[in-house]
């Protein structure tokens, strides 16, 4: 076994760590306030390489294998949710669903311009009666005269309505035949572009996370797009989703590890500045074992989401490790955040100490891509049960 | 043109101090290396030179004074956009033995301009930069904190009392910098970190050289007693205070 990180990666991890230092951490606290999305951030985020990493050259990407993608969301994450958010879904669930099931003329259309940072592409699954049962997609396509008619709508669509937004892939009933004898539902995944008649995103507000980043409503309205827009086959769409989603488990993964080291950090560095009854507060050992058990966490969720990239990244089956990966660092990550609050006391209500937006942007972490205890559902059938 | 920026490895400069072998040497575990600071300014400049087309650089080079372990700095510097690399490969003893060696490296290739930067942030010499250019038998200028191109003439700004002086010299020459050279140290983006893997990294061999210096030991500063705070109407408290503990007054 090597548990030791690539020259390439330790490089990777130190670059994507200053860079959030010096670009995000000046900023963060007044975005979430206001609850402003940073176009300059995404395009920075573009302009170091952080978009479209997985992906070739040729399409504009860096050709990155999995796990330095995964250290990237991790150090952004560390210092601020909401640009993590930004980066994980535009990688996982806006680039990565065209590059693993575009046509070549598809992949060479939208992704170049989607790895700059100047460009934004989301995934549209939820919607307001299809959350953990993704399977309940109301939204509906139907063939016409050599174009797709969509109709219906989705919520909670990440990057789905800023002004960099350039489109969404739609996951859409396209054969409701639930009376024939298998039942079965089709599902295809169609591209869609801002600016089609009768598309609107709506930027949704009042979020209590991630509030810096762009979370949309979509509605369809008779959307008239042309027969070559889908993606992948019809019928295909189960498959386009489940193959997203055990991707995107990672991302969210990274989101939890990150979010779990940074408020490790602030609560490590209080503890040792702190005094009450004349001494440093970590020097007792409630609060000793605290950041010991903490510390102890974050090695494990490290570990084993490492280890889950380890297995795509050798071409192995990882769907079980990717969603223990996603339930152990989301839930770790309010383990520890909840105590890091607590060492910090009064200060760690107060919105002058980042560790109160950390403890408001993990409980995303247990919901979004998959809630908990879609995640048991996940694992337990991949174990037999 | 071809520049050579000579790039330290030190320690990160959140670094924890420790010493071995009797106080005789720094001890290294567990030790996060980095660019020196002033180095890693040298070649942020160097690189803006180099990129402005009305300049006459086209080749950056960095060159160390360490083992294999010096190699993930060098790789940095390459993503940040250095050329080439080179590593002579022994351990940097002191200020004389590595300007030695980066002298006897440089003096066989046609680099006009020599960067170093001032000090490093481990030793705090401030002497190699000298010491290279009496090996190298060039001029130098020290402290140099800004440098442009004017036609053949390069020039350099120094920092000194009360002002700004400019100096004016044709290259070949050493340029030790300071601060301020470069604004801020550059992050080599993803693509920079992939296209590093394939620039070429030399190995030189070790000329040989004497040691003139040998470390008998390392001292670490007495840790500062607590500090006691007096109210400001105790007068009394704080000049007998004053007087008997700290035996100031």
């Amino acid at each position: 076994m090597n548990f030791n990180l690539s020259e390439e990666q330790n490089l990777i991890r130190e670059s994507v760590r200053d860079f959030a230092e010096r670009e995000i951490t000046p900023v963060a606290r007044e975005l979430d306030e206001k609850a402003i999305f940073s176009n300059d951030l995404t395009k920075k985020m573009g302009d170091l390489g952080l978009f479209g990493m997985n992906i070739p050259d040729k399409y504009g990407g860096q050709g990155l294998d999995t796990l330095s993608y995964i250290i990237a969301v991790e150090e952004i994450a560390r210092i601020d949710a909401s640009q993590a958010a930004t980066l994980a879904a535009h990688n996982s669930l806006g680039i990565s669903p065209i590059y693993e099931f575009g046509t070549e003329s598809q992949k060479m259309k939208y992704l170049p311009g989607l790895c700059t940072g100047d460009a934004l592409w989301s995934f549209g699954l939820t919607e307001p009666g299809a959350g953990s049962d993704s399977r309940g997609t109301k939204t509906t396509a139907r063939l016409d005269g050599g174009e797709w008619i969509i109709n219906g709508s989705k919520t909670f669509i990440t990057n789905g309505s800023a002004s960099i937004s350039k489109g969404c892939t739609v996951q859409t009933l396209t054969d409701n035949d639930t009376d024939n004898d298998n039942g079965k539902k089709s599902f295809t995944t169609i591209l869609l572009e801002s600016g089609t008649k009768g598309f609107k995103q709506v930027c949704m507000h009042g979020k209590m996370m991630w509030r810096a980043s762009d979370t949309s409503e979509l509605f369809f309205d008779d959307c008239r797009v042309p027969e070559e827009n889908i993606l992948g086959q019809v019928g295909q769409g189960s498959k386009i989703m489940l193959s997203t989603l055990d991707s995107g488990r990672l991302s969210i993964a990274a989101m939890g590890l990150g979010c779990a080291r940074g408020a490790f950090e602030l609560a490590m560095n209080y503890a040792q500045e702190r005094k009450q009854f004349g001494r440093v507060i970590s020097k007792f050992q409630i609060n000793a074992f605290k950041l010991a058990d903490m510390a102890m966490k974050i090695e494990l969720a490290t570990n084993l989401l490492y280890k889950a990239c380890w297995l795509k990244d050798n071409e192995q089956a990882y769907a079980k490790e990717a969603a223990m990966s996603k339930l152990y660092c989301s839930e770790i990550a309010k383990e520890v955040v909840d105590e890091a609050v607590q060492l910090h006391g009064g200060y760690g209500l107060m919105k002058d100490y980042n560790v109160e937006r950390f403890y408001r942007d993990q409980r995303i972490l247990q919901i979004g891509e998959g809630t908990s205890e879609i995640q048991r559902l996940v694992i337990s059938r991949l174990i037999g049960c | 043109m071809k520049i050579l920026v000579c790039v330290g490895n030190v320690p990160d400069t959140t670094t924890k101090v420790r010493f071995a072998e009797k106080n005789t040497k720094f001890d290294t575990n567990g030790v996060q290396w980095v660019i020196n600071p002033w180095d890693e300014l040298a070649l942020t400049r160097a690189l803006e030179l180099k990129e402005d087309s009305s300049n006459p650089v086209v080749h950056v080079t960095v060159a160390t004074v360490g083992r294999a372990g010096a190699e993930p700095t060098m790789r940095k510097a390459l993503a940040i956009g250095a050329d080439d690399a080179i590593r002579i490969d022994t351990d940097p003893e002191d200020s004389s033995f590595v300007a030695y060696q980066l002298a006897e490296v440089i003096k066989n290739e046609d680099y006009q301009l020599v960067l170093c930067g001032i000090e490093s942030s481990d030793y705090n010499g401030a002497a190699v930069g000298g010491m290279l250019s009496e090996y190298l038998d060039l001029p130098s200028v020290s402290a140099v904190t800004g440098m442009t191109f004017e036609g053949a003439d390069i020039i350099l700004s120094r920092e000194i009392d009360g002002g700004i002086e400019e100096v004016s010299l044709p290259a070949p020459f050493v340029a030790v910098v300071q601060k301020g050279i470069a604004k801020e140290p550059r992050i080599p983006a993803m693509r920079g970190i992939m296209m590093a893997r394939k620039k070429p990294l030399k190995v030189v061999e070790v000329a040989e050289a004497e040691t003139l210096t040998n470390m008998t030991e390392f001292e670490m500063p007495k840790p500062k007693p607590p500090c006691k705070m007096i109210e400001a109407e105790n007068v009394a408290e704080l000049v007998d205070l004053l007087q008997n503990e700290a035996k100031v007054l």
